[in-house]
């Protein structure tokens, strides 16, 4: 019988083309490769940086200096050589507005589905663009601007609200946090800025578009999102990055801070460059982000995880006030020779928090794909809650799949939950969805959607669809 | 090579007399060069070991003669030790099981043993005869044999090592019970090495009733050939800081695995269970389920660990952890892991952790029943489920009697 | 005369890597119109014989040949078998979590469409299909909106099972034992389904253990298959004696 066997689709699946591995030919400033301290007071000097950023730079390089490179991970890999890095690149012209972006600039947009224009017509999304290390371009400012909202460039906010800045910047994720957050706090060139103010509720989603383009660069951007008291924000970010034969290093933070009674909800679409079907190439992303809840706040996770050929991320929240909430949804997706080690951490300080944590692996190819949790209830977070569901799918029989989850209670109040499960996709499922006259592809594409379902949902709708597309890309010729 | 001396292990050997071998000698050598684990271990990431690291024990304290071990006893096959010395005079032993006592230039080991493991090399290097246990092909023997290891005096150590060989087709169950008879701040280091060969049916029951000071590491290292089932049972009542290994590698295909954990604690306990299931071949089954109830300001961590090696396809793996706090100062870290290579496979893995359900303790009290016997009732049948999994009569009635003795709880 | 829509001839399959046969020269002809019951004891090899038709994997045909409308089936995927017009209804069921039975049919639907180069169904007739269908075997709508399979009790997948069976109109129905277990409400609303989607241009094949079902379902043709063949061959009054005496008599009787 001619049935297209598991083999057959890791062979697709391994054939498959990534297909944001294009580079954008602009003139870039790079400065050579290498760290440090001239270096970052070079990085400081070309922002044009207030002196206390700079010390919190050289702070934090001092810091980095002392620390190793962690290994708990379950990923291997070679180590950066954090000396040929080049720690800054920006595309050499600056914008005055939208309208002076460069037309090849705009053209890479277009391909990567991203157009500016048809958003700020159609869908109401503001979007932020960065590229390498600087962000080039804002929309929606003024409209935004009217709600007192400020959404801009992490450099632009440094110049124009440095107090909002220095009060919150490393809050969450202080220096000494771990290896990549001190690197980061030491090199980070640009990112994006968000403030919204009491009781605002933003009326679009915020989004920033990350792309690394020049090749022996490193991304190093910083987000800090700010909610005030009582508002609220919808915030998406995507990542893209060419196809390139070295690896890559893409060392984020991202601080998210709700004040009481406010709600952030960050989505992320993560599509780095994850090597070829070799696993030569892909970008390392080691990201850290954290969300500190305030008394009746909630931060909501989302992530869907596609690309990279090296993941070690933990979006996490911190419930300090009483009966905030945090939540965790993720998709990771890996295939070929991919490596995931992700999850999330939920810090139960207040009394009366909860947490929700839905993890969906889906491991395919020679991959491995790690869920690593912690669900830590302290001595005085009275009645707390969590509920964790955390599965892995496994598609074909040379990959892993993981589970690492940490549950630490220290209060007999708390009720907590956690339940996983590992498992293939069932034959009987696709069989029993060929004889209804599907192909074995959409069978196949049917069923992963309806096993990550639960986290889609919980993405804006234009995101979902991007998601969707991202998955069966990933999974593809095989998904329909 | 130099060793880098560890000044810790040094003032912890110091009081101690190694048995004159070659073999221990050597161990012991290596020993000093290594140090105790700390947090930044991952596997003791929760449990601190101070209290044995800080101790100068003794090996060589006279033995006492005033032991009684009748209340524990289940089996009328039994052999007493007492701080690591067996004492053949108190114990009495039929032919259902071939008993042999060996120092460590005879035993013929099991398995592979990790010396670089700090507590294993201590009990490599000390132990002074092993006790070895086995169990001829196609033998079934209907009465377990137990071993009653009792702790006696002050800071005494005992390096316990016991050896099980379950023959082709046979089936038996051990009983091993860690007692104190007037004992303060004893430690006890076990190391159970059991093969189970192919079509065998082994059956380990741990019961640690010790005293409330004394220490406990125990490990188990089990190897598994086709077709053979085994199941350990471990029942944690007391002692103050308890941690027990259990790594069993499945070798052969077609093998039932099951382990069962009842731990209950109170005071300052520190009770930690860390389990690893290594699925090295397909066509397997393993079951994991334990219950903690902590009182007080124990804590509790428990560790499982799964792992499905490449092409060991078709295994069934399932984990589960309940835990119910019944004070404010009670904590409990729970980790269970799957680590799988291999698609054909159905693992699962739950932890729960709660206080006792307020409606069912309600529902009771409305029945007439005062909420100190309600949550009685209502632990007992959390960890009654547990207790009866291990199917044997004696060990279940035992370890009730135990349970009901120590904090006054009723098994219907 | 009328053609024949499925016609086995001489089939012989066996479990993949055991090597164990289970079909052992099976010949059977069904006709558009018609409807056969195919009865015998356990471990005869009716699942395997409803199994090899539509393609399920583990099993290996070393003999013989399935034909559908004059089309060999034997070498097409179980969707190409589905899109020629071949259909089971499962015996058991399965749960596909997260997705959609509406979902599911559309893409089934459009897919078979596509297969024979018709226009796609719009959203709408869809819809409309749907609530026509799910009254012929009276499932909730609400039902049809739930994942596939997933909570229903026993006679609610069942019924699932007619009125996918309903949706995709096939030319060869094959029922795997789909009135076991159910109660004679169940049964009856079960029946009915199939005795409303039977015309003159299809077939079923009633695999059953139960003379009950013939009841309400009345066969043209009772075969007997014993031990990988058919070994008689009737009408419906053969299923009442089979309902009296048994297998028993047939093996025996083959044997003299």
């Amino acid at each position: 019988m001619a049935g297209y066997t598991e083999e057959e689709l890791a062979e697709d699946l391994k054939n498959q083309e990534y297909k944001f591995g294009f580079t954008t030919e602009i003139e870039s400033d790079k400065i050579p490769v290498g760290l440090n301290e001239d270096v970052i007071r070079l990085i400081s000097a070309k922002k044009n940086e207030p002196e206390w950023l700079l010390e919190y730079r050289l702070n934090a390089f001092k810091i980095w200096q002392d620390m190793i490179e962690p290994d708990w991970a379950h990923v291997k890999y070679e180590k950066p050589n954090f000396q040929e890095i080049s720690y800054f690149a920006a595309p050499k012209k600056q914008y005055e507005s939208w309208d002076d972006v460069d037309p090849e600039m705009k053209a890479t947009m277009d391909k990567l589905g991203i157009s500016l224009d048809e958003q700020k017509k159609l869908t109401g999304v503001a979007v932020d663009f960065v590229m390498d290390s600087v962000s080039v371009a804002t929309s929606f400012k003024e409209k935004l601007g009217e709600l007192g909202i400020i959404f801009s460039s992490f450099s632009e906010a440094v110049q124009n609200h440095p107090d909002l800045v220095r009060k919150h910047l490393g809050t969450v994720v202080p220096t000494k946090d771990n290896f990549y957050a001190a690197l980061n706090s030491a090199v980070f060139s640009d990112g994006s800025f968000c403030y919204i103010p009491k009781g605002v509720r933003c009326p679009m989603e915020l989004s920033t578009y990350f792309r690394i383009n020049e090749s022996g660069t490193g991304q190093f951007e910083r987000t800090l999102v700010v909610a005030d008291e009582g508002s609220y924000v919808s915030y998406l970010e995507g990542c893209t990055a060419p196809q390139r034969d070295e690896n890559q290093l893409h060392a984020a933070v991202v601080e998210l801070i709700a004040l009481d009674d406010a709600e952030i909800k960050y989505s992320t679409v993560q599509n780095w460059f994850p090597g070829d079907k070799n696993g030569v190439g892909g970008i390392f992303n080691f990201v850290t982000k954290r969300g500190m809840c305030h008394t009746n706040s909630k931060i909501s996770w989302t992530q869907v995880e596609t690309g990279s050929a090296v993941t070690w991320k933990y979006p996490s929240c911190i419930l300090k006030g009483d009966n905030s909430i945090g939540e965790f949804y993720s998709v990771a997706v890996t295939n070929n020779y991919q490596q995931a080690d992700t999850g999330t951490k939920m810090i139960h300080l207040g009394k009366n928090t909860k947490s929700t944590v839905i993890s969906k692996g889906i491991s395919a190819g020679q991959s491995q794909n790690s869920y690593r949790g912690l669900i830590q209830i302290n001595k005085n977070a009275h009645n707390a809650r969590n509920f964790t569901q955390c599965d892995s799918l496994l598609m074909s029989d040379r990959c892993g799949a993981h589970t690492f989850p940490y549950i630490e209670c220290s209060n007999n109040s708390a009720k907590l939950e956690h339940e996983a499960t590992t498992s293939k996709i069932g034959e009987d499922q696709i069989f029993y969805c060929q004889q209804r006259g599907l192909s074995e592809e959409s069978a196949i594409g049917l069923i992963v959607n309806g096993y990550v379902k639960e986290v889609l949902n919980k993405l804006p709708m234009e995101f979902a669809v991007e998601a969707q597309k991202l998955l069966a890309i990933s999974l593809e010729n095989s998904v329909g | 090579m130099t060793l880098v001396l560890s000044k810790k292990m040094d003032t912890f050997l110091s009081e101690l007399t190694v048995p004159s071998n070659e073999i221990q000698s050597n161990i012991i050598e290596q020993l000093k060069g290594m140090d105790f684990p700390t947090s930044r271990d991952e596997y003791w990431k929760y449990t601190r070991v101070g209290k044995i690291s800080n101790t100068k024990f003794s090996n060589t304290t006279a033995p006492s003669n005033e032991i009684d071990v009748a209340a524990h006893l289940v089996s009328d096959n039994y052999i007493v030790i007492e701080n690591g010395t067996i004492r053949t005079e108190l114990s009495q032993t039929n032919s259902d099981f071939a008993i042999n006592y060996k120092d460590a230039t005879e035993v013929n080991h099991l398995v592979n043993l990790d010396n670089n493991n700090v507590f294993t090399a201590i009990n490599s290097g000390l132990f002074k005869e092993a006790i070895s246990i086995s169990i001829s092909a196609n033998q079934a023997i209907e009465k377990p044999l137990q071993l009653v290891f009792v702790s006696t005096g002050e800071s005494n150590i005992a390096n316990n090592r016991i050896l099980v060989e379950a023959g082709k087709s046979s089936s038996a169950s051990v009983i091993i019970s860690n007692i104190s008879n007037k004992a303060n701040n004893c430690f006890n280091n076990t190391i159970i090495e059991a093969s189970v060969a192919e079509n065998a049916h082994l059956t380990l029951h741990k019961i640690q009733n010790e005293s409330a000071t004394n220490l406990s590491v125990s490990t188990e290292q089990v190897r598994q050939a086709k077709n053979s089932t085994f199941k350990i049972n471990t029942f944690t009542l007391t002692g103050l800081l308890v941690r027990n290994n259990i790594n069993i590698a499945v070798e052969g295909e077609n093998c039932e695995t099951y382990m069962n954990g009842a731990i209950v604690s109170a005071g300052k306990q520190h009770v930690d269970n860390h389990t690893f299931v290594d699925h090295q071949v397909p066509n397997c089954y393993s079951n994991e389920n334990y219950k903690y109830v902590m009182d007080d300001q124990s804590t509790g961590v428990f560790n499982g660990r799964v792992i499905v090696q490449k092409d060991a396809q078709v295994i069934n793996a399932y984990q589960n952890n309940g835990n119910i706090l019944l004070s404010d100062n009670a904590s409990i870290n729970s980790k269970p892991e799957l680590e799988i290579y291999a698609d054909d496979v159905k693992c699962s893995h739950g932890s729960t952790t709660g206080q006792l359900d307020e409606m069912a303790l309600f529902y009771l009290q409305a029945r007439g029943i005062s909420r100190e016997n309600a949550k009685k009732l209502l632990v007992s049948a959390f960890i009654g489920e547990v207790i009866s999994a291990t199917n044997d009569d004696t060990v279940i009635e035992l370890i009730q009697q135990l349970l009901s003795n120590e904090y006054g709880w009723e098994f219907a | 005369m009328s053609k024949a829509l499925l016609d086995i001839k001489n089939l012989h399959a066996e479990i993949e890597d055991e090597g164990k046969a289970i079909l052992k020269g099976l010949n059977l002809t069904v006709n558009a119109g018609e409807i056969h019951a195919i009865m015998g004891p356990n471990g005869a090899g009716k699942s395997t014989l409803a199994s090899v038709v539509s393609g399920k994997d583990g099993y290996e045909v070393t003999q013989g040949t399935v034909e559908m409308d004059g089309q060999d089936l034997l070498d097409l995927d179980p969707d190409e078998r589905a899109k020629e017009g071949l259909f089971l209804a499962f015996q058991y069921p399965v749960e596909i979590p997260g997705v959609s039975n509406i979902n599911f049919l559309r893409t089934a639907l459009n897919e078979i469409k596509e297969y024979r180069k018709e226009d796609p169904i719009s959203a709408k007739d869809f819809m409309a299909l749907v609530r026509e269908k799910s009254k012929l075997v009276e499932l909730d709508s609400k039902l049809a909106s739930r994942s596939v399979n997933e909570g229903f009790s026993g006679g609610e997948k069942k019924r699932n099972e007619i009125f996918q069976m309903a949706m995709l109109d096939p030319k060869v129905a094959i029922l795997d034992e789909t009135d076991s277990g159910l109660d004679i409400d169940a049964l009856r609303i079960v029946a009915a389904g199939v005795n409303k989607l039977k015309n003159e241009n299809n077939a079923v094949i009633l695999i059953t253990h139960y003379q009950r079902l013939l009841d309400y379902i009345v066969p043209d043709y009772v075969h007997v298959l014993a031990d990988g063949k058919i070994v008689k061959t009737g009408d419906k009054t053969l299923a009442l004696e089979l309902e009296e005496k048994g297998y028993d008599w047939l093996t025996e009787e083959k044997t003299v």
